[in-house]
């Protein structure tokens, strides 16, 4: 007789997501899976609309990164219009896309992931939140909805919007940047810094009790692909992508936006509407990867900022090569804010921040273009086809979650196998294995734009595939 | 007197509205001073309550699953607010209601696929023919348009719907907003 065990909903995730665990007659994980259940067709309904449109309607997807969508759609219409931006607004976008990263990190080490880190794994279910964190560590939790506010706020300022600012089109950006505006960043700054001090203390003094997780969250090697400057810094906006191997080696360097259409596929598993993507030469799912803050900070040699890189050193020394364990997710998440940070405040000083050119303007010169760029959960790459009037005839999206998704459900089932024995589970074990999916960090509205919704469920089934059990925790 | 309960649920949308109430910031600690969040995807609860005071609901009905839920969500909920465009209206996720989920499935996982091309079926709920907004399934007590609505807004609406004050929509969002 097999069971399966549905954690349905995933909680403290960016989306809708289950986890089925089957289990075989003996009560052993047989097999578990990772389902995302949304779906929404923007690949499709763009079809027809103006390519101007794009930015802000594929900003849509999502509401923690639509950052992302917006400078990678722009670059995608940049590439169609055959311009280069000016270099201000290059830098202007560069700095809106690290204070997302800032914000949507914040997001998911405080709000999200903390909780488990802080209380712990087995705490109280009904505390196990940010509200329970600001109780229990009320200056650390605090630090972290500051530090949500720093990349949000700076948002608003460039951009006049929080979620959803339209300041980023085709060709640059609306309106350059005011001094007042530039000050207000700057003066922002030093509390930043210290709200990082702290939480990267804090979490330096939980990690080694979580050893344990740490062997089993999604500990495995893989390819990793990332953004990379030509001096090997770790790059966010611009720059191209690096694709290594499970031992560091460059398989591929230099990968523009065109490039990286050619070389990725993408697979369908009939269990999720997130595809898997792959590395073409290597087929599927030998050719999958891991994308993200691990990712990035394996593949650069330097963060090119001084506070982040003596971190980054610390970093590299948890392997030799690169490091595996997605639970070290968290960590190079906040080395990533602490890097951003720095270079935003480098961005600020730069003598061109506030010149007035900040727009290309042009019409259609191409019939297909591509950009990319880092979100905070990965590679992002859009890729569109117009016709002579600049009407969409294609679209396709690859996405930071359909990235990870081969390892997610790698990973969920390593630390099923650990933790669900004999039939038996607690709710602290169900939770570890969502956790493996909180260190990925995976944005569901992103990695479903295609068309629907992810659910979080474990699964107990016969040896016949039958559904024996499904335990919904309560 | 015990705190009132709120339940934040989110079905075919970005989380945008879920990120605004976020972007509330330090005064989500005063909010959580009011209310008890009983039910979110930030925090650690799997099923609905039997019971909540207020229900806020971001997004369309866009699958079988939204379109269940959303009725569970208004069986044990007195007020339920539609936070945002696409519960308000349909917004966004409805533009696809002119070429139907077969064209949009067709497109993403067999076109737009290289490998093992197929629509998947397995646990996946089954999306409806047409998204569209809550209220045409349930009764909705609140509007609060916006894309999304800012923080300000959800701060005074919130406020106003523990304490009882009045609430202008009008005055705080508007669509698009």
């Amino acid at each position: 007789m097999t069971q399966t065990i549905t954690i349905d909903p995933v909680t403290r995730l960016e989306g809708h997501g289950k986890i089925t665990i089957q289990l075989d007659g003996e009560g052993e994980v047989h097999d578990a899976h990772f389902h995302v259940t949304q779906v929404r067709g923007f690949e499709k309904f763009s079809e027809g609309r103006p390519f101007y449109e794009m930015p802000s309607l594929m900003a849509r997807i999502c509401g923690i990164c639509p950052v992302s969508h917006l400078i990678a759609s722009a670059k995608a219409c940049e590439a169609i219009m055959s311009v280069r931006i000016p270099h201000t607004a290059a830098q202007l976008r560069r700095m809106l896309n690290l204070a997302q990263m800032v914000q949507s990190h914040a997001l998911s080490f405080f709000y999200l992931a903390s909780p488990d880190l802080l209380l712990g794994m087995e705490s109280d279910p009904v505390a196990r939140n940010i509200f329970g964190v600001v109780a229990a560590k009320p200056q650390l939790g605090r630090s972290g909805i500051a530090l949500r506010r720093f990349g949000q706020h700076i948002i608003e300022l460039l951009g006049n919007k929080r979620i959803h600012p339209g300041w980023v089109i085709p060709g640059g950006v609306t309106e350059p940047l005011a001094p007042a505006k530039r000050d207000e960043i700057l003066a922002m700054i030093p509390e930043a810094y210290a709200n990082i001090g702290l939480a990267l203390a804090s979490y330096k003094l939980v990690a080694d009790s979580f050893r344990a997780e740490i062997e089993v969250f999604a500990n495995f090697p893989t390819n990793y692909l990332g953004l990379i400057n030509e001096d090997e810094t770790v790059e966010f906006t611009d720059g191209a992508l690096r694709l290594i191997g499970p031992g560091g080696h460059v398989i591929e360097d230099g990968i523009t936006a065109n490039r990286f259409t050619e070389i990725i596929g993408e697979a369908v598993e009939p269990y999720s509407y997130t595809k898997f993507a792959y590395y073409k030469p290597l087929g599927y799912p030998n050719g999958s990867y891991r994308v993200g803050p691990l990712a990035r900070l394996n593949i650069a040699k330097t963060m090119g900022t001084p506070q982040a890189d003596k971190e980054l050193v610390e970093f590299k020394q948890l392997a030799l090569g690169p490091v595996q364990s997605s639970f070290h997710y968290h960590y190079a998440r906040l080395i990533d804010i602490l890097y951003g940070i720095e270079k935003i405040e480098q961005i600020l000083t730069d003598p061109l921040i506030l010149d007035k050119h900040i727009r290309a303007t042009a019409g259609v010169n191409r019939l297909e273009g591509a950009g990319q760029a880092e979100a905070p959960r990965g590679t992002l790459n859009h890729h569109y086809k117009v016709d002579e009037n600049g009407l969409i005839t294609w679209a396709n999206l690859v996405i930071a979650t359909g990235q990870n998704n081969n390892a997610m459900n790698r990973g969920v089932l390593q630390a099923a196998k650990e933790y669900v024995k004999d039939g038996k589970f607690t709710e602290g074990a169900l939770n570890r294995v969502e956790a493996v999916i909180r260190t990925f960090d995976p944005c569901l509205s992103c990695s479903t734009h295609a068309f629907g919704q992810m659910p979080l469920v474990l699964s107990l089934l016969s040896k016949d595939g039958q559904i024996v059990d499904q335990v919904i925790r309560s | 007197m015990s705190k009132m309960k709120l339940a934040t649920v989110w079905l075919d949308g970005c989380s945008g509205c879920h990120m605004s109430i976020l972007d509330m910031d330090e005064r989500l600690l005063t909010i959580a001073e009011l209310v008890d969040i009983v039910y979110s995807p930030i925090v650690d609860t799997k099923v609905f309550p039997d019971y909540v005071d207020i229900a806020l609901v971001e997004g369309a009905v866009a699958s079988v699953d939204d379109e269940n839920k959303i009725k569970k969500v208004r069986a044990h909920s007195k007020l339920l607010v539609a936070m945002g465009d696409c519960a308000v209206a349909g917004n966004v996720p409805s533009m696809r209601n002119p070429i139907g989920p077969e064209a949009i499935l067709e497109r993403a996982y067999i076109e737009n696929a290289s490998t093992q091309q197929q629509i998947p079926c397995v646990v996946v709920p089954q999306l409806l023919r047409v998204v569209r907004p809550i209220h045409e399934f349930v009764q909705v007590d609140v509007f609060l348009p916006g894309c999304p609505p800012s923080a300000d807004t959800f701060y005074t609406a919130l406020t106003a719907l523990v304490t009882g004050a009045s609430l202008d929509v009008p005055a705080l969002t508007r669509f698009g907003a």
